[in-house]
């Protein structure tokens, strides 16, 4: 047993590393290393800029568009582009609806979607929860009745994720309420600009829009767009769950934040010494570190297993429990870092371009709104609790 | 017998419950918090009228002859309620500064409404620590001249007066040499930088440029200020807790209500075990927080000095970490829902936040705590 990568995956490392160096646009990188607004042409650009280079699906075979890399090479790639402030690539077509497609997909949805997932010439966005179902996914209302070639959509989507820049939306549906709730559920993929859909934004407590309400109003959704059996949705969902959750753990992005806490630590002044040599606040850095190291670890022994051609199962709740309490963690550590910075409210400092000199330290604007903005980590993609939940079924056996 | 209320305090306790029952709904103050000056300008008459402008402070100075348990209980109300209105700013820590002072003409104007104050008690590098003043006062008593920046002061927006420590003697940390300055806050050399904070409070930075300064500015000793700042910011601190209980008691009453309505899986949240025990941790956080907070404000009234500093500290100590545990479970506890900005829990969780921090975070008081020796409080 031993830590290290080999010489071929640390090559690897270096090839990532050297191609975002010399590829991340300088204004994305510098938006993303201070926490500044995204625009949709940001996150779309760099995904762009991948795949001119072949990495457009990181994740994905060959056959499909991808690179075919092994798990560590995903692992690494993750890590690299995380840690050098590379925008996230939107998941809903990479990592979720894109791998539904190639595991239940027709040939012609196969032609028709993953082309454009890999290219970012087109971007979905999920439509799982409802007012009423949350971590009851499997309440979900949102009825789809059939008309012939049809489905005729009626109900409602909420805590839909950039379904304001999405093209297209993939959907569980309600096709026979007559069975276990499980049962009569479809998976439809539906172009977002059928009429009768709507979209409301929802603002999040920060004042950000990330996410909204999607309304689905007499919606013509031919039947050759349901992915898979009618009535046999839940199955998909659940095959979801389990796929490429590893990035889920965010090693690079939180070794980033873990970075730039160190940085603002020994810039800020505690009685007149930087912070970064008061006790207890590098006490704290140092149990932010370990958690990283733990979790990263960890990390490293489930990819490990899966090289070995083991299927990454309840661990992904694992690391989406702890993944997502350090980023917390580390968003508190900044926000406490900045003393009474953490309280002015200026929005306008967050957009790319405002030349005004800022009110506090120049890193102080975003800290606050990220720690409001990182509580819905451990609320979204199946709570805490229900991950939890998932643990304690799935592995103990309770 | 230990934590009694008088008649007086019970009626008091009872109108400011009243007052932000019926006419302080979550709609009223979101209008109020998105108004020009931030906060009501009615509701400030009527506090006016209640007399709880002048509640803390003496009779002779036409004030009603409490002190900072009666401000907490006001505090504690105005908590559960999310007020807006300055009246930890103007009334409790410039108004308790005033008194100190005895400036008893100032504090008539107070009482009667007519009177914003804002006082400048951190500075850029100075993190949570009172001596840390970089801000100078030159010249001889007299005729000064004030020079200095002064970071997130609240109510400096609204302020008619700033109440400026500044150094008059001494090295940047020391204790000693520092001066309070009461300073119109249109006066020459003054610039403020307005904006909103996180929980719709408002503040500014304000720069004071060769700001002049004569005789009848002086509030208190020169070079004895701290002598007035660490006694009033105490006093201040222990009336905070009293509203971070009011804060905490509506995030635990809101996600009760939640997860008891909310239906998943054929049950209301409240039936899951999980659930229950956290609750049941945000209950006794909250329970311990108000014990602390009267025990603070008690000692404060008292006014011995060291034990009301330990009181303080370790009441703000506690506060500022139980209230980011309760702040952060009821936001969980409340789901997506919680993440919203129309959702009036994530405003109390936002003000908690910040409570967090203002006058000093738990580290801060944890070390100055320490600091103090063992000791019974």
């Amino acid at each position: 047993m031993d830590l290290d990568i080999g010489s071929e995956d640390r090559a690897f490392r270096e090839e990532v590393r050297a191609f975002v160096g010399r590829n991340l646009p300088s204004d994305t990188r510098e938006k993303m290393r201070r926490g500044l607004k995204l625009t949709k042409d940001d996150v779309i650009g760099w995904h762009r800029i991948l795949h001119a280079n072949g990495w457009g699906a990181p994740g994905w075979p060959v056959e499909y568009g991808g690179p075919d890399w092994t798990p560590t090479q995903r692992h690494i790639f993750e890590e690299e582009t995380g840690r050098s402030h590379c925008p996230r690539l939107m998941p809903f077509g990479l990592k979720m609806v894109g791998p539904v497609i190639q595991a239940f997909g027709s040939d012609a949805q196969k032609a028709q979607h993953l082309p454009k997932i890999a290219s970012a010439e087109i971007q979905w966005c999920q439509g799982y929860s409802e007012p009423g179902s949350g971590s009851d996914l499997a309440s979900l209302k949102t009825r789809a009745v059939r008309n012939g070639d049809n489905y005729v959509v009626n109900g409602q989507k909420t805590w839909t994720t950039a379904a304001h820049w999405a093209d297209w939306i993939f959907c569980l549906v309600r096709t026979d309420d007559t069975v276990k709730k499980q049962e009569g559920i479809s998976f439809l993929l539906i172009d977002m600009t059928s009429p009768g859909i709507t979209v409301k934004p929802i603002i999040t407590m920060e004042g950000g829009h990330e996410v909204n309400e999607v309304f689905f109003d007499d919606v013509v959704v031919p039947v050759s767009n349901r992915v898979g059996a009618e009535n046999k949705g839940w199955t998909i969902a659940k095959f979801l769950l389990g796929h490429e959750r590893t990035s889920i753990a965010e090693i690079g992005r939180s070794k980033a934040q873990l970075e730039k806490l160190t940085e603002i630590a020994a810039a800020e002044q505690k009685n007149g010494a930087p912070l970064l040599d008061d006790p207890r606040f590098r006490e704290k850095i140092a149990r932010a570190e370990i958690d990283l190291m733990a979790l990263e670890m960890t990390l490293l022994r489930i990819v490990s297993a899966e090289s070995a051609g083991g299927v990454p199962g309840p661990e992904a709740s694992l690391l989406k429990i702890r993944a997502t309490e350090l980023q917390q963690e580390l968003g508190e550590l900044l926000m406490e870092a900045i003393g009474y910075y953490s309280h002015p409210d200026t929005p306008e400092a967050l957009e790319f371009g405002w030349n005004e000199p800022s009110v506090g330290p120049d890193y102080a604007a975003s800290l606050s709104p990220v720690y409001f903005n990182l509580r819905k980590t451990s609320i979204y993609g199946g709570s805490n609790e229900v991950q939890r939940g998932i643990i304690s079924k799935m592995v103990l056996g309770f | 017998m230990p934590f009694a209320l008088t008649e007086e305090q019970k009626l008091l306790q009872e109108s400011a419950d009243r007052f932000v029952e019926r006419d302080y709904g979550f709609d009223v103050r979101t209008r109020l918090a998105g108004s020009e000056t931030g906060w009501g300008a009615e509701n400030w008459a009527r506090f006016a009228e209640l007399g709880w402008l002048g509640v803390p402070f003496p009779e002779a100075a036409g004030g009603h002859g409490g002190g900072p348990v009666e401000a907490g209980l006001i505090a504690e109300a105005l908590g559960k309620g999310l007020a807006v209105e300055p009246y930890l700013w103007t009334v409790v820590l410039g108004g308790g500064l005033l008194a100190r002072a005895g400036r008893t003409d100032l504090l008539e104007e107070l009482i009667a409404g007519k009177l914003q104050l804002a006082t400048g008690f951190a500075e850029p590098q100075g993190r949570y620590a009172l001596n840390d003043v970089a801000t100078t006062a030159e010249g001889s008593s007299g005729d000064r001249s004030i020079s200095g920046r002064k970071a997130v002061v609240f109510n400096a927006p609204s302020a008619d007066l700033l109440i400026v420590p500044a150094r008059t003697a001494g090295a940047r940390t020391d204790t000693r040499g520092i001066t309070l300055f009461l300073l119109p806050a249109d006066a020459d050399g003054v610039e403020l930088r307005p904006y909103s904070t996180m929980d719709d409070s408002r503040a500014a930075e304000v720069t004071l440029s060769g700001v002049r300064a004569g005789g009848d500015a002086v509030l208190g000793e020169i070079d004895d200020g701290m002598a007035l700042l660490e006694p009033a910011i105490d006093d201040a601190t222990a009336v905070l807790c009293c509203e971070a209980a009011g804060v905490m008691q509506a995030l635990v009453s809101q996600t009760q209500d939640y997860i008891k309505n909310r239906k998943q899986f054929g049950v209301p949240l409240s039936s899951f075990q999980v659930l229950q025990h956290r609750m049941a941790e945000m209950f006794i956080h909250k329970e311990q927080t108000q014990s602390m907070a009267y025990m603070a404000v008690v000692r404060a009234a008292a006014g011995d000095g060291r034990a009301a500093s330990r009181a303080a500290s370790a009441a703000k100590a506690y506060a500022s970490e139980k209230g980011k545990l309760v702040g952060q479970d009821a936001i969980q506890m409340h789901g997506g829902m919680g993440m919203t900005k129309e959702m009036p829990i994530s405003s109390f969780f936002k003000r908690i936040t910040m409570i967090g921090s203002l006058f000093g975070d738990a580290d801060h008081h944890l070390d100055r705590f320490a600091g103090m020796g063992a000791g019974a409080a």
